[in-house]
């Protein structure tokens, strides 16, 4: 049983949740992962570390509420317990003084850039991030983000922050940064990755990417995170999940992740509380 | 209790009472439903207490076969259980999925006359005679050696090891990387044929004398094996063989393709067959392969037969080089799970959707016996034919994981990935680190992997006791 210590919206429908797992805390490296339960027979998902602590023991994940078990997860309080907090999961990201390095995050991937970016900085690399969102309230971690980082770009869809634009306007982005880019960090939806890497292919920058496929265990034992990299099959959770976001299947990971679109919805069709 | 009384020879193998076929086929519930008493002692009567036992050589921890049998024919089952107990400590799990065809009853006398005592099925009697009373017995623990013993898995190998540990006197703490302990027993084979309350029963017994258990623990990355080392005077890994295969062909990653782990996980360990009263989701397929002829495709086959699906068995040999248990072929022919024999996919096909819907394969011919003395079969070019699927399961085996060996210096693995480990003291090529189960043979036997488990608590206790003479 792990403890909550936090868990609150941080902004719509996105939650920050700190739990107590000091064992997890103790061996996390950045850009690594770790499978909740919320509740007994619940389904085990996997999240992003987006920061730990060693000293008080305990790590944090940021997490949108999309389905039955995020909801669930959204609804439970601090002091309350969850089943199930393993990891720190597969391999971390890897860290080397590359020269200029772009971080960008969207929806939860704001969070999980966050580690990534701290190791970054201080393994000598100038840090840039991209936070990209719909709109400016959607935006958080601009002050933590930028305690780690030389440059913070805003880019919002509709310019209620920063750039108006959105992970399509990535490459003019790179293009009007006064350095050279060595290195695309993409951290968030499929559609963010999979369109940034896209931009970042012509560029001929290269381009690491995190992938959030469907897990059971998390340690390679059930195979439903498999993808095609480089034509070749991976398992995301320990082969990975960073990989090169120019030899992804993306139409395979796209396919993939919606194999139980249908499922999910289900038990959402309920009046039940949750 | 009146003692049955024995005139000639019985052939009458006492037949297993089953929940009917079209009962059975619709739920997940045993279908097993064990001998009562009376069976049990009929069953026993029967046998002729061989001088020279050919059960008991054939056994892979050596039970005194014949001595229990006796004991179950003269009514007096706490003795049975005292007999068995004393070398194989989980006999209701073994009793249900040990392949007695090859081992004990395969050694039997009776065999000729096809006539074989039921051994496996009196086991399981004992054992689940022994759960139904009141008070547990419990064994004598030793003083307190004040050692202390870290397990890494919870399976068959890794609970067996923790039993015999603690029993010496010694401190054992289990680290678990799923969340519930049992390994395979838990995961990978279905209710309707070992139930998990029997699982739970056996773990609980060594929560009792004293094991500690942690769950939620993947040791190599919560925690290292050299990191356990300092804390702990021995380390024992019985991580299992839990890496899936999936048989080399096209479109294996189509939606719609499992690994056996995949699918039987999302059943058992996730009881996905209660969805959606349970979270984790499942899907509604209407025709299911499955990919292989061992026990991992019969459980297969049948969990997808009783979600309703139309479900055939793809084998690339013959009925007969089937390892499965013989008893779990007979009940998925009888529940009507359709076997396609000489039969190999070559390819997943799927819709535009990325779909799978349906195998290519082509038929094959039985060649010359190949290194395992099992016929190898041959494809018979110009065959090949088309088959319907909305589902695929690959259930053709699986490996160790490489999470232990990759992060614990030190530890030598052979070729498929499996730590190497002596036969018959467990030891491996580090120090202080002893191995056994399927993390060492590859995917084999609960039996197997307790009889290996059993022989590295011997080893590791010698050491724990007299760490100076190593
Ligand atoms: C579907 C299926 C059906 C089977 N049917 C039969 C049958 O009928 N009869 C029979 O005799 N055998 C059967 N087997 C084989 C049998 O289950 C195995 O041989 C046996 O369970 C091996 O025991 P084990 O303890 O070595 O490994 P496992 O049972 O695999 O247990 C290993 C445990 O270690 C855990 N683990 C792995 N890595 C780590 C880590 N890094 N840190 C912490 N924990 C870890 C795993 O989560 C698992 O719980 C079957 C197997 C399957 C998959
Ligand atoms: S071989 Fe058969 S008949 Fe002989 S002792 Fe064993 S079980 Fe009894």
């Amino acid at each position: 049983m792990f403890t909550i210590f936090e868990n609150r919206m941080i902004v719509p429908n996105v939650y920050q949740m700190t739990v107590h797992a000091p064992d997890v805390a103790q061996s996390a490296l950045p850009g690594q992962f770790v499978i909740f339960r919320p509740e007994e027979d619940g389904e085990r998902i996997p999240l992003t570390l987006a920061d730990w602590d060693v000293q008080a023991g305990t790590v944090s994940v940021v997490y949108l509420n999309v389905g039955r078990s995020t909801a669930k997860l959204a609804s439970s309080k601090a002091g309350q317990t969850l089943p199930t907090v393993v990891g720190p999961l597969g391999n971390a990201m890897e860290i080397d003084r590359y020269g200029a390095v772009l971080c960008v995050g969207g929806c939860y991937g704001i969070g999980s850039i966050y580690p990534i970016a701290r190791a970054l900085k201080a393994a000598g690399n100038t840090v840039v991030c991209v936070l990209e969102a719909r709109s400016s309230f959607l935006l958080y971690w601009q002050e933590k983000l930028r305690a780690v980082s030389d440059q913070i770009v805003c880019l919002t869809r509709d310019g209620t922050s920063g750039k108006r634009g959105h992970i399509g306007s990535l490459a003019e982005i790179i293009r009007t940064l006064p350095m050279r880019i060595d290195r695309v960090i993409l951290n968030g939806c499929n559609y963010l990755m999979m369109r940034g890497s896209q931009e970042t292919l012509p560029l001929k920058i290269k381009t690491i990417v995190t992938l959030n496929t469907l897990m059971i265990d998390g340690t390679g034992m059930c195979g439903v995170c498999r993808v095609s990299v480089n034509s070749e099959t991976k398992f995301a959770c320990v082969h990975g999940p960073h990989f090169d976001g120019h030899q992804v299947d993306w139409a395979e990971v796209t396919q993939r992740r919606k194999a139980y679109l249908q499922e999910e919805v289900i038990p959402l069709r309920t009046t039940q509380p949750l | 209790m009146e003692q049955p009384v024995k005139k000639g020879l019985d052939l009458n193998r006492r037949p297993m009472p089953k929940q009917a076929v079209e009962v059975r086929r619709r739920n997940f519930e045993e279908v097993a439903l064990g001998y009562d008493s009376r069976l049990a002692m009929e069953e026993a009567a029967r046998c002729i207490q061989c001088k020279k036992p050919g059960c008991v050589e054939r056994c892979p921890v050596e039970v005194d076969i014949p001595a229990f049998i006796q004991a179950i024919a003269e009514g007096e089952f706490e003795r049975g259980v005292r007999i068995l107990k004393s070398k194989n400590s989980l006999p209701s799990v073994c009793g249900r999925v040990c392949p007695q065809e090859e081992q004990c009853e395969g050694g039997c006398a009776l065999l000729k006359k096809a006539a074989q005592i039921a051994i496996g099925r009196l086991e399981r009697f004992l054992g689940d005679w022994e759960a139904a009373q009141p008070d547990l017995m419990m064994p004598e623990i030793a003083p307190p050696t004040g050692k202390r013993v870290a397990v890494i898995g919870g399976g068959p190998a890794g609970l067996t090891v923790a039993g015999d540990l603690v029993k010496l006197g010694h401190q054992v703490t289990i680290f678990e990387a799923l969340h519930k302990m049992g390994g395979v027993l838990v995961y990978g084979i279905p209710e309707f044929r070992l139930p998990k309350r029997i699982v739970e029963r056996e773990v609980e017994y060594l929560r009792r004398l004293g094991v500690k258990m942690v769950v939620d623990y993947v040791v190599g990355k919560t925690r290292t094996v050299d990191s356990l080392l300092e804390e702990y005077d021995a380390v024992f890994v019985g991580s299992g063989a839990g890496l899936p295969w999936f048989s080399e062909m096209p479109g294996n990653n189509l939606n719609g393709v499992y690994s056996a782990n995949e699918y039987l996980t999302r059943f058992n360990l996730m009881r996905g067959y209660s969805f959606p009263l349970v979270p984790t989701p499942v899907k509604e397929h209407v025709r299911v392969a499955v990919i292989g002829g061992g026990n991992v495709a019969m459980d297969c086959a049948r969990t997808a037969l009783r979600m309703g699906a139309e479900t055939t068995v793809l084998y690339r040999r013959s009925r007969e080089e089937m390892p499965a248990r013989l008893e779990e072929i007979e009940n998925a022919e009888e529940e009507g799970v359709i076997f396609r024999y000489l039969t190999l996919p070559t390819r997943c096909v799927g819709d535009e959707r990325g779909w799978v819907k349906g195998l290519e394969c082509i038929r094959m011919e039985l060649g010359e016996p190949d290194a395992s003395g099992r016929r190898s079969p041959v494809p018979l070019p110009g065959s090949e034919f088309f088959l319907p699927f909305d589902a695929v399961i690959h259930a053709i085996g699986n490996s160790p994981n490489p999470l232990i060996p990759q992060t614990t210096p030190g530890i030598e693995v052979g070729r498929k990935g499996n730590i190497i480990a002596d036969p018959q003291t467990g030891k491996t090529t580090k120090p202080r680190v002893w191995a056994g189960g399927d993390v060492v043979t590859g995917a084999a036997t609960v039996i197997l992997a307790m009889g290996a488990a059993r022989r590295a608590a011997r080893s590791i206790h010698e050491y724990l006791t007299n760490p100076s003479e190593w």
